[in-house]
């Protein structure tokens, strides 16, 4: 197997750790390929929020209680499209690099673990971009044309970022994986029904409505659909999403198991 | 940092989990620059160890030190190399993505292709983890244990299900990785790997060390003499014949074991006793004791 060319491998010990920035951006370069390779994280992420966005535009299948229904089902759909990299998508591909002992192996390298969970968060950002990039087309070619503060819909998308990641992570350092996946899908499908992604909040029972205004998905389809026609920054969806962001990661950060 | 530190030192190690004690006060050490095998039945504490000398796990009791440092010193991770028992790699992740990942955190790293080809990994670069064989999935983690020069390599049981050109090149390695003043620290329940590799062979059971030395030392230089015959010889007349303090036994039936001050004498009596008994003794030899004899010596021969 050791062929003469190859057996002057200089082994002599070298040690060292590659400056920080580098490990970072190794590592998130590697989650973003592995999302990206991944058929099924691809149909979460992107196949379904343009499904939906597309389908529910062409067909007046539901009441979005007046107005232009691409005004509504855009930014409904691009916070479903933050929920489903930053808490399902992590969530699953985390619990089963847990247990695929994954996560302890890194360990064993110079990547620290502040430096593996930034480079999640990285990876969680770039494939957001995408999906945003692609959402926000999908949406002019529509006929969504919106207007107001970009940089406010950045603020909350990035305050939900942390909010579903902490969330995510809360479960995968906890749950099996198998549990980790059913968990995620399951919680996933039920803020997409019940975050007023897909109709408002105002078609649903008075007495159930301020249970579900707290969700974090409501909070940023609600914050998404006012910044981007026009409203200003309505704090209420900020500190909420603030409240899951602070909350779920400090308790993942005390319960996270890494093996 | 004091460079005459060992590479490992554990003394009075214990580690429990629930009731049962998995390490029982258990002092070893290894040297810089050579090779330590850690030989043990399954069971005997050997993972756990390692694991702790890694920084996976914490100790209930005694002191650890790798390279002069406590196992889970940030400041480690860039000296040290791991190769874990099994997994560690995400199954869809391709053999050469995964090296060339792991090489990045690493300031010096060594070839990733080169170090493929010496493998033999070369034509599975592209290959996702969970479709190579498992000799190649070992092979992958050995050769991330070694791509950032690391100054100490802990491989727990390296060629565990390793044919056996894939075993040879993992001896191969581990013998280049000596050469280059490297220091090994390996878990194994293959005798000859331990025989052929280590300066320092350290039998562990029950969560202790039941005895240690170089191979030569554990072997000793008693020589035993053994032959194959029919089944049932009569063994008094032969140890009347032999000088005292010899022995000798039929174990397992038809296979003859005489041990004593074994010179030309001996084995005059020997065949002398078989041509009286009217055999002929097959596979007639002298050998050393091997690492396996003392091995079942120690550790006993009762499955578990």
């Amino acid at each position: 197997m050791t062929t003469p060319d190859t057996a002057a491998l200089d082994l002599t010990p070298a040690p060292g750790a590659a400056p920080f920035p580098r490990m970072v951006l190794a590592q998130a370069g590697a989650e973003v390929r592995a999302t990206l390779r991944n058929g099924e994280q691809l149909l979460l992420t992107l196949v379904i929020p343009v499904l939906l966005l597309a389908g529910f535009t062409l067909a007046p299948l539901i009441d979005v209680g007046g107005g232009s229904r691409v005004a509504f089902l855009a930014p409904g759909v691009l916070a479903l499209a933050v929920m489903s990299t930053a808490f399902t998508g992590q969530a699953i591909a985390t619990g089963f690099e847990r247990r695929y002992g994954v996560l302890k192996r890194l360990g064993a390298t110079p990547l620290s673990r502040a430096g593996l969970m930034l480079a999640k968060t990285a990876a969680v950002l770039a494939v957001e971009l995408l999906q945003v990039v692609v959402v926000v087309a999908v949406g002019l070619a529509l006929g969504w044309r919106p207007h107001g503060s970009f940089a406010a819909a950045a603020l909350l998308i990035v305050l939900g970022t942390a909010a579903f990641s902490g969330l995510g992570l809360l479960m995968a350092g906890t749950l099996r994986a198998e549990a980790t996946l059913a968990a995620a899908n399951l919680v996933y499908l039920v803020l997409l029904g019940a975050g007023g992604v897909m109709f408002p909040l105002s078609k649903l029972p008075e007495s159930v409505r301020p249970a579900l205004e707290v969700l974090p998905i409501s909070a940023l389809t609600g914050g998404l659909r006012t910044v981007l026609s026009g409203g200003a920054l309505p704090l209420g969806a900020l500190g909420v999403l603030a409240a899951w962001a602070v909350l779920c990661l400090a308790l993942a950060s005390r319960t996270f198991r890494w093996e | 940092m004091a460079m005459d530190s060992p590479a490992v030192e554990i003394i009075g190690l214990v580690k429990r989990y629930g009731c049962t004690t998995a390490v029982d006060g258990l002092s070893m050490r290894a040297a810089r620059g050579a090779v330590t095998a850690v030989l043990g039945p399954n069971g005997a504490g050997k993972t756990s160890t390692v694991e702790i000398c890694e920084g996976f796990r914490e100790a209930d009791e005694g002191t650890v030190r790798v390279l002069g440092l406590p196992p889970a010193a940030p400041a480690l991770r860039p000296r040290v190399g791991v190769m874990l028992q099994s997994g560690g790699v995400p199954p869809a992740t391709r053999c050469g993505e995964w090296l060339r990942l792991v090489s990045r955190f690493y300031a010096r790293p060594l070839d990733v292709d080169a170090l493929l080809v010496r493998l033999g990994l070369a034509a599975h670069a592209r290959t996702p983890y969970r479709r190579l064989s498992g000799g190649q999935q070992q092979r992958l983690s050995l050769a991330a244990a070694v791509v950032g020069r690391p100054e100490l390599v802990f491989l727990d049981e390296p060629t565990a299900g390793l044919d056996p050109q894939a075993r040879h090149a993992c001896w191969d390695l581990v013998t280049d990785l000596r050469a280059a003043g490297v220091a090994v620290l390996l878990t194994t329940h293959h005798m000859d790997e331990a025989e052929r590799l280590a300066d320092h062979v350290v039998i562990i059971d029950g969560g202790r060390v039941v005895s240690e030395g170089s191979p030569a030392a554990l072997t000793g230089a008693e020589r035993q003499l053994r032959f194959r015959a029919r089944p049932g010889l009569a063994l008094e007349e032969l140890l009347n014949a032999l000088p005292s303090g010899s022995a000798a036994k039929e174990s397992p039936a038809g296979h003859y074991i005489v041990e004593g001050l074994v010179g030309p004498e001996l084995l005059a009596t020997v065949t002398a006793w078989c041509a009286a008994e009217g055999v002929t003794a097959d596979d007639l030899r002298i050998e050393r004791r091997t690492l396996e004899d003392v091995f079942l010596e120690l550790t006993g021969r009762e499955l578990r």
